[in-house]
């Protein structure tokens, strides 16, 4: 009988150790399914993602055609990058690319926001507005290339009409740029202001209503309400936008494959004509993490700067 | 407001007109150019350059679609006004279906997966974890593109549908992010009780949350599937191969073989239009999923 004299004590005293014990192998037995759960990921991000970023940073110090074995050399990718002209001109073109496009992507998608939110609320002209986004960045090309076609396009038909003169859109070394920057405009812009309108569906109602019985025209309500309580998506907006046009590629393939002369030639095109044109890996290497840091630049002083990840609604 | 639009009744409410024509104007600009697609698609090349202006096709003919489905002897379509390079279309298309099908399924899959895993069991590092699979966001494509090509070339899988397909297989941040949101709101009690039960984690996650997140499952599928069949840079790098060419790498071909003379315009149109048909079917079929879930998912 001594065990049954001892039981109830050691049974207190042991009871919330094993608790703890069970709850210990609990997350254990999770940990074995879920490594089993992560583990097709896991293979995705290490082999398509980590280990060409490590391999992709090693070969831009490196000399490699693809046929040989890489080669060592240091920082010469960089320097020589900082001294060719054709790279700052790809930076160039890719900068006006990226203004152009970000400047009356978002202005529109605001407005057609607000017309979205306030005035059309009908789901079918949202999706009509969307329906350029979900159709390829080739076939916007190829469509827009035929529209602005300098001879029979419809759109040079009727600035003929109109006694101008007809423009080369993608022919001249001025136009093209903004034309390759009007033709994603017209594809992203649906896209971009629903993404704003669902920024402006989670203002709340009240805040108007304050506004309005103070006494507030539109346009004031507009720029001391709307706008800052936007803020945090608009952010967001404008980061997803600029990282994006910075890898601006297919159009330019499609249409102009980079000119005329190096007009149109953008940051990726250049990336892609190097690595792919001259196998030059090592040299095409060193550019992409060159955009690399620009984007990570990019996206986190827009983050800092405009605060994107606070809101002003509480 | 009921009292305000009464007393905004008597004059004209300009701001009203003004904003409706300006969503007109939108929607004619959105609209036009797909219009305008469809009437090239059907016109002759000959007469193209005589009949700029009017909106039905000049000189209808199926004489495009024909030629962009090999149905036109050579000598037909050049006199059509075709290049007369042999382009095929149907395996085109056949190749887009697969590629754009098999790397959504899987893609999908082994993201839900993983974001379970994140959502809902616990396991030690759990978290930082999770945020490496975020900051793959950050990288810009054409960064793992290159040693990726490199990859896919030493293991001798260019030119291959393994090579085209391999880098999308197995997850997209975006995608365990988006579903990582949908199962951390599910509610817990089903998943209790059939733990109680002493059903397995495999069991539970098979028979009980996946049938719970068809939906958003779906919306997920529609936007990976779009963005696959729309993808471009990834199979000109090592895609080209006829055997395995997708219909964006097709068309991009279709176009650089016009001749120095007059491109084959209505040829042109007529297979974009057939590249873009899939789309569009999806998107009559789930529009207003696909336009709330902009909403929902925020950004992409």
């Amino acid at each position: 009988m001594t065990t049954l004299t001892k039981h109830p004590p050691a049974a207190t005293y042991k009871a919330p150790q094993q608790s703890s014990r069970v709850r210990g192998l609990s997350k254990l037995r999770d940990l074995r399914i879920a490594l089993l759960f992560i583990f097709p990921a896991m293979i995705g991000l290490v082999v398509f993602s980590l280990v060409p970023t490590i391999r992709g940073i090693y070969l831009s110090f490196t000399e490699y055609n693809i046929l040989g074995e890489p080669k060592w050399i240091g920082i010469d990718n960089y320097t020589a990058i900082f001294a060719d002209e054709l790279f700052w001109n790809a930076m160039a073109v890719t900068l006006q690319y990226v203004v152009i496009n970000i400047v009356f992507q978002i202005v529109i998608a605001i407005g057609l926001a607000l017309l979205m939110h306030n005035v059309a609320k009908s789901t079918i002209i949202r999706a009509a507005l969307l329906l350029p986004f979900l159709v390829a960045n080739v076939i916007v090309a190829l469509l827009w290339f035929w529209m602005l076609d300098y001879q029979i396009g419809i759109v040079n038909e009727v600035i003929s009409w109109l006694g101008l003169p007809r423009i080369a859109f993608f022919g001249s070394e001025q136009w093209a740029i903004p034309t390759i920057a009007g033709v994603n405009v017209w594809r992203h812009m649906g896209y971009t202001a629903l993404l704003v309108f669902a920024g402006l569906q989670a203002i709340p109602h009240h805040v108007y209503e304050v506004a309005s019985l103070d006494g507030a025209s539109r346009t004031r309500t507009f720029w001391s309400i709307t706008m800052p309580l936007l803020r945090p998506v608009l952010a967001l907006v404008l980061v997803v936008t600029v990282i994006g046009s910075f890898q601006v590629f297919d159009t330019v393939a499609v249409t102009t494959g980079g000119g005329p002369v190096n007009a149109t030639r953008v940051i990726q095109m250049y990336i892609y004509q190097k690595a792919f044109g001259e196998s030059d890996f090592g040299y095409a290497s060193a550019l992409s993490v060159i955009l690399f840091v620009i984007l990570a630049l990019v996206a986190f002083i827009q983050m800092k700067f405009l605060k994107g990840n606070e809101s002003d609604l509480d | 407001m009921s009292t305000q639009s009464l007393t905004t009744r008597k004059p004209v409410d300009w701001h009203r007109i003004g904003a409706w024509a300006l969503i007109v104007l939108a929607l004619v600009v959105t609209i036009f150019p797909f219009l305008w697609m469809l009437r090239t698609a059907l016109s002759s090349n000959h007469s193209l350059a005589s009949n700029t202006a009017n909106l039905l096709p000049a000189d209808f003919s199926l004489g495009a679609f024909k030629r962009v489905f090999g149905l036109q002897t050579t000598e037909e379509a050049i006199a059509d006004g075709g290049s007369g390079g042999a382009i095929d279309f149907w395996l085109y298309l056949r190749n887009s279906i697969l590629f754009a099908t098999v790397t959504t399924a899987c893609q999908v899959f082994f993201s839900a997966l993983a974001a379970y895993a994140f959502a809902r069991l616990r396991w030690p590092g759990r978290n930082k974890v999770f945020a490496v699979f975020l900051a793959t966001l950050m990288i810009p494509g054409i960064f793992t593109a290159l040693p990726n090509f490199l990859m896919i070339k030493n293991l001798g899988l260019l030119n291959t549908f393994a090579g085209l397909t391999l880098p999308f297989l197995f997850m997209s941040a975006f995608a365990i992010f988006f579903l990582r949101q949908f199962f951390m709101s599910m509610s817990r009690e089903v998943e209790e009780a059939a733990m109680l039960d002493g059903a397995k984690s495999l069991r539970i996650f098979f028979q009980i949350v996946l049938p719970n997140a068809v939906a958003p499952m779906t919306t997920l599928a529609l936007l990976t599937f779009i963005g696959q069949w729309n993808e471009y840079f990834w199979p000109l790098l090592v895609g080209n191969d006829e055997s395995i060419r997708v219909l964006t790498l097709g068309l991009s071909i279709f176009k650089s073989q016009s001749p120095q003379g007059a491109p084959d315009w209505t040829g042109l149109m007529a297979a974009t239009l057939v590249a873009a048909v899939p789309i569009l079917i999806l998107f009559l079929a789930f529009g207003k999923k696909v336009v709330n879930s902009i909403g929902f998912s925020g950004i992409k």
